[in-house]
């Protein structure tokens, strides 16, 4: 063989990303990991210079979102991986690939509260799937492909990968781990791939034999690439499918079985008929709070069949009459095939035309609607929405940050492909949108970008548009100027007797010169008449971000909503339609 | 046999089972089980760490609070730390366990030689004798300890101290119940 290599660790870190095919990778140096930035300038890996850690968190997300791919992060310690902990608690709730690095305080002066020295592991390890501290330079290879395999594997999520000042310096000899090596360095660490043939056949009986079947897809089904499986099973059954806001895209919008999103803020369609089942298939869904309501209330009659990669979801919230652990895909198709087999030994599927025709008479009572608004008064989000979504380009990535205009999107937008949405879902994390949006980008250059943001998030993160500008990454952003913390005013207002308590955000700063302040174009659409032509301009500029500022009705609600701790049935309508409400049978 | 104490954490053997885990011997492996422990509310009634016969792996053995928590649960949400490689379950009624304790009494005289008697039919030893005081320690069953300890009480106890639980399958039985390995995600 070639003689041996002697590499510093700094280098060899660097090389080991680009040995994991790292094309990109979002960070800021400092102190602790500058000697990692100095072989960057030689590599082939393309480093996208943010302008706050936790928008290289949230682009590195992003980036993952849209291409399946590992996001990856490196920034430097103590303030800096401080930054980085939203990103990562965010990637972890919602199972998000990714490999974080930051730099530390030499190992020698771990533990004397040296300078921008914090416990990273100590504070990342509840929010990471799992953290390590790099103690030796010749360590470094296996780290970052452990690192990887485990970001990557089983339950996605993010990783965490501390190195010391010293051990970047330090030398050591180049070698790279064979898949081998790591699987036997990690012996606690097997995810379970194949689902037990035994609860699939039991499965493929339940579903052939319910009345009542509604197949509950969460962001699983997409981290599992099972959206064709998933497709197949609900069209050979003919059953009702639900999209959470994780799953949004993983089921096309358009197909007839597709009743649209359950929750807190779903469709009443979708969540009476979670109710209403006697059975429902969960697939890479986890029963979250946002929806389940009321967990004791919670579509009481149905049995349940959990398909889920992760064991510890299965009877963590509802115990499962069938749990089956396993690849979200390989497991569909499992069924699917034992779905056949059931049926060419003769057995039937119950007649399921009942239920649908049920499901479908609430569609058509309970459709999404919104007041449009009069002339004169300020434009509804809603109708902006549709705007924006029937001029998107085929293939459009749609971002959003959180709070109202990010239920509106997911209600309003109409997904027909997987990957197409991008959002923070369990952690919630305002500001999400703009650097998530500009790592979507990063990661399909060739795709439009939309972020759907609200004034509130916009002001958290909006900083991230000066590294979209300086890095050529051309997104979009429509901010739904509302001048409040919207979700929050409209809670204060329908549980709080309408007492507003720093919600108001209409010392707002002018949206359009800040945009242009950063590079961008600046739109601002205040009436109807202006609407179109400005998201022509805007889908038409290809050679800079823009910001488009619509001002939007300041009380508009969100409807349909289940009120924090009530049960699903008691689901809020909207206003006009509360007088059918008798139909949710 | 031993008597009933309610305030016994142990005193319900429904209510607690031991698990014994076997980790990989890296930095930090305890704080991420006692971490995820505390992050997600569960009780831990005891817990014993050592090195196993491999010195690459150490085992912990815990006594955990399965009112509020499904064992199932606990187990799985366990087995996704990666250092976590196996986790056997086992069942106070089907395993050995020990414990030890150690008190300090402050005793004199008749009541001192009560004290030894009664340490004699525990078959606890005396550890050190200062003029006006011993030190006890016994190793047993958890209840035995506790009904020794009960008995000390009377004398007035100074201090003491108890370890976490160690256990084993019992051997004549069938294997240990529930052993899942190399399950994660
Ligand atoms: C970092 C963070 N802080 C606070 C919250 C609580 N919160 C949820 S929605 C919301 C209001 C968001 O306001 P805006 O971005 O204007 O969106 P809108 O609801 O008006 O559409 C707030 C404060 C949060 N989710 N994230």
């Amino acid at each position: 063989m070639s003689a041996k290599e002697i590499l510093t660790g700094a280098e060899a870190l660097i090389r080991s990303l680009e040995m994991e095919n790292v094309e990109t990778m979002f960070g800021l140096p400092g102190g602790c990991i500058l000697p990692a930035y100095d072989p960057l300038l030689k590599s082939s890996i393309r480093h996208i210079l943010v302008r706050h850690e936790q928008g290289a968190g949230h682009m590195a997300q992003g980036y993952a979102q849209v291409t399946g791919r590992p996001g990856v992060a490196m920034v430097t310690s103590g303030p800096a991986a401080t930054n980085m902990v939203t990103p990562l608690c965010d990637a972890f709730m919602d199972s998000i690939p990714m490999v974080c690095i930051t730099g530390q305080v030499a190992t020698t002066a771990i533990g004397t509260d040296a300078f921008q020295e914090c416990d990273t592991i100590g504070i990342t390890r509840s929010v990471t799937k799992h953290n390590e501290i790099i103690m030796r330079a010749e360590d470094i290879p296996m780290a970052v492909r452990q690192a990887f395999h485990i970001a990557t594997t089983g339950r996605p999520g993010p990783v965490l990968l501390d190195v010391p000042k010293d051990i970047l310096v330090n030398t050591m000899e180049w070698h790279w781990p064979t898949d081998e090596q790591v699987l036997e360095a990690l012996p606690g660490y097997r995810p379970i791939i194949n689902g037990d043939p035994k609860q699939i056949k039991a499965a493929a009986k339940l579903l052939l034999s319910s009345e009542r079947p509604v197949l509950y897809l969460g962001g699983g089904v997409l981290k599992a690439h099972a959206a064709e499986a998933v497709k197949e099973l609900a069209e050979l059954l003919q059953a009702p499918v639900v999209t959470t806001l994780m799953a949004r895209g993983a089921f096309p919008d358009n197909h007839p079985l597709c009743y649209g999103m359950p929750g807190m803020h779903g469709t009443a369609t979708a969540i009476t008929a979670m109710q209403k089942a006697d059975l429902l298939c969960a697939l890479g869904a986890r029963f979250d709070d946002r929806v389940t309501g009321k967990v004791a209330g919670f579509a009481p009659e149905a049995k349940i069949i959990h398909v889920d990669i992760d064991p510890a979801e299965q009877g963590k919230v509802r115990k499962p009459d069938v749990p089956i652990v396993g690849d979200c895909r390989l497991v569909v198709e499992e069924i699917i095939t034992a779905i056949k087999e059931l049926q060419a030994a003769g057995t039937a599927q119950v007649d399921i035309t009942p239920w649908r025709s049920r499901v479908n008479g609430w569609r058509e009572q309970f459709p999404l609607v919104y007041e449009p608004s009069e002339p004169g008064e300020r434009l509804k989000p809603q109708f902006c929405l549709e705007k924006l979504r029937d001029a998107a380009p085929e293939g459009t990535i749609v971002c959003a940050g959180v709070g109202q205009h990010q239920m509106w999107t997911s209600l309003f937008w109409n997904f027909t492909e997987p990957y197409t949405w991008v959002n923070s879902g369990g952690l919630g994390t305002m500001g999400f949108s703009v650097p998530a949006a500009i790592g979507a980008k990063a990661g399909q250059p060739e795709k439009t970008v939309w972020a759907i943001d609200g004034d509130g998030c916009f002001q958290m993160t909006a900083q991230e548009l000066v590294t979209a500008t300086t890095e050529g990454i051309h997104v979009k952003i429509a901010i739904l100027n509302n001048t409040y913390l919207g979700m929050v005013r409209q809670w204060q207002e329908m549980f709080y007797g309408e007492r507003y308590s720093e919600v108001d955000l209409s010392g707002c700063p002018d949206f359009v010169k800040w945009a242009e302040a950063m590079g961008c174009v600046g739109i601002r659409v205040e009436s109807p008449e202006e609407i179109d032509a400005a998201i022509e301009r805007a889908n038409s500029i290809n050679d800079r971000s823009v910001v488009v500022e619509f001002r939007v009705e300041e009380f508009e609600k969100v409807f349909p909503m289940v009120p924090a701790g009530a049960t699903n049935d008691q689901v809020l309508l909207h206003p006009t339609q509360e007088s059918r409400r008798e139909f949710l049978k | 046999m031993s008597s009933i104490n309610t305030n016994n954490p142990y005193g319900d053997s429904h209510k607690h089972h031991i698990l014994s885990v076997k980790v990989q011997n890296r930095p930090g492996v305890l704080a991420r089980v006692s971490g995820l422990f505390a992050r997600r509310g569960y009780n831990i009634y005891s817990l014993a760490v050592a090195p196993s016969h491999d010195t690459n792996f150490s085992r912990i053995t815990m006594v955990v609070d399965i009112s509020a928590t499904p064992l199932e649960q606990i187990v799985q949400q366990l087995f996704k730390l990666i250092d976590v490689v196996e986790i056997t379950e086992l069942d106070p009624r089907k395993s050995v366990e020990r414990e030890m304790l150690m008190a300090s009494i402050q005793v004199e005289g008749e009541r001192r030689a009560q004290v030894v008697d009664l340490a004699g039919i525990y078959e606890a030893k005396v550890l050190d004798v200062g003029s006006a005081s011993l030190t006890i320690s016994l190793d047993d069953t958890p209840e035995k300890l506790d009904d020794f300890e009960e008995l000390l009480r009377g004398y007035g106890i100074v201090e003491s101290q108890r370890t976490g639980r160690v256990a084993l399958p019992k051997l004549e039985r069938e294997a240990p119940k529930g052993v899942t390995k190399g399950k994660a995600s």
